[in-house]
């Protein structure tokens, strides 16, 4: 079964966990059904 | 697009993955929009931290359209942090894994950009207007890379 994206909302977060792990952020600006 | 596998695998292996909707997530919709001009949706961003926009993708797109623009938007993330040969490598995926897409053709002056960044010889440009003439000749891309030849 494919993995899900665990997406967050939380942005300042991720600036932290994407400078650990050496990764860029994808930022989905959304309007889709939730 | 997202519950595509691929897509699915792509982002949680290679990005910190934020979503922000506009209604559920009005406050932060307008404070981040605001802060990277996004007055659109679907909008989607890649970026490097603190806030260095390196890619935006705006509206919908297919699924392997949408897979090549973020494997795309990797390989200028490499490029704006000045790791050339890794960055070659990922424009050189994206030609190779999705080359119907559009992102293929700036995947390939991108990749040329690259050499010629990682190596400081003048013939990876050349190269690469020769290698538009093969592929992609009718891309504004290769209108690009045509000053090179």
């Amino acid at each position: 079964m494919a993995e899900q994206i665990r997406w967050s909302n939380d942005f300042n977060a991720a600036l932290r966990t994407a400078q650990q792990a050496g990764k860029p952020i994808l930022l989905d600006f959304s309007a889709a059904p939730m | 697009m997202y519950p595509q596998a691929e897509i699915a695998q792509l982002v949680t292996d290679r990005f910190v993955p934020v979503r922000v909707h506009v209604k559920k997530d009005a406050d932060e919709f307008q404070r981040l929009g605001g802060m990277f001009d996004a007055q659109w949706t679907p909008t989607t961003l890649v970026i490097d931290p603190p806030s260095t926009e390196r890619h935006r993708i705006e509206g919908f797109l297919p699924k392997d359209d949408f897979a090549s623009q973020l494997a795309l938007g990797l390989g200028k993330a490499a490029f704006g942090r000045g790791a050339f040969e890794e960055a070659e490598r990922t424009f050189e995926d994206v030609i190779r894994n999705y080359p119907q897409t559009d992102a293929a053709p700036e995947a390939q002056y991108w990749a040329g950009v690259s050499r010629y960044k990682a190596t400081g010889n003048a013939s990876a440009l050349a190269d690469t207007t020769k290698r538009f003439k093969e592929r992609y000749a009718d891309s504004t891309w290769a209108k690009k890379a045509s000053v090179w030849g």
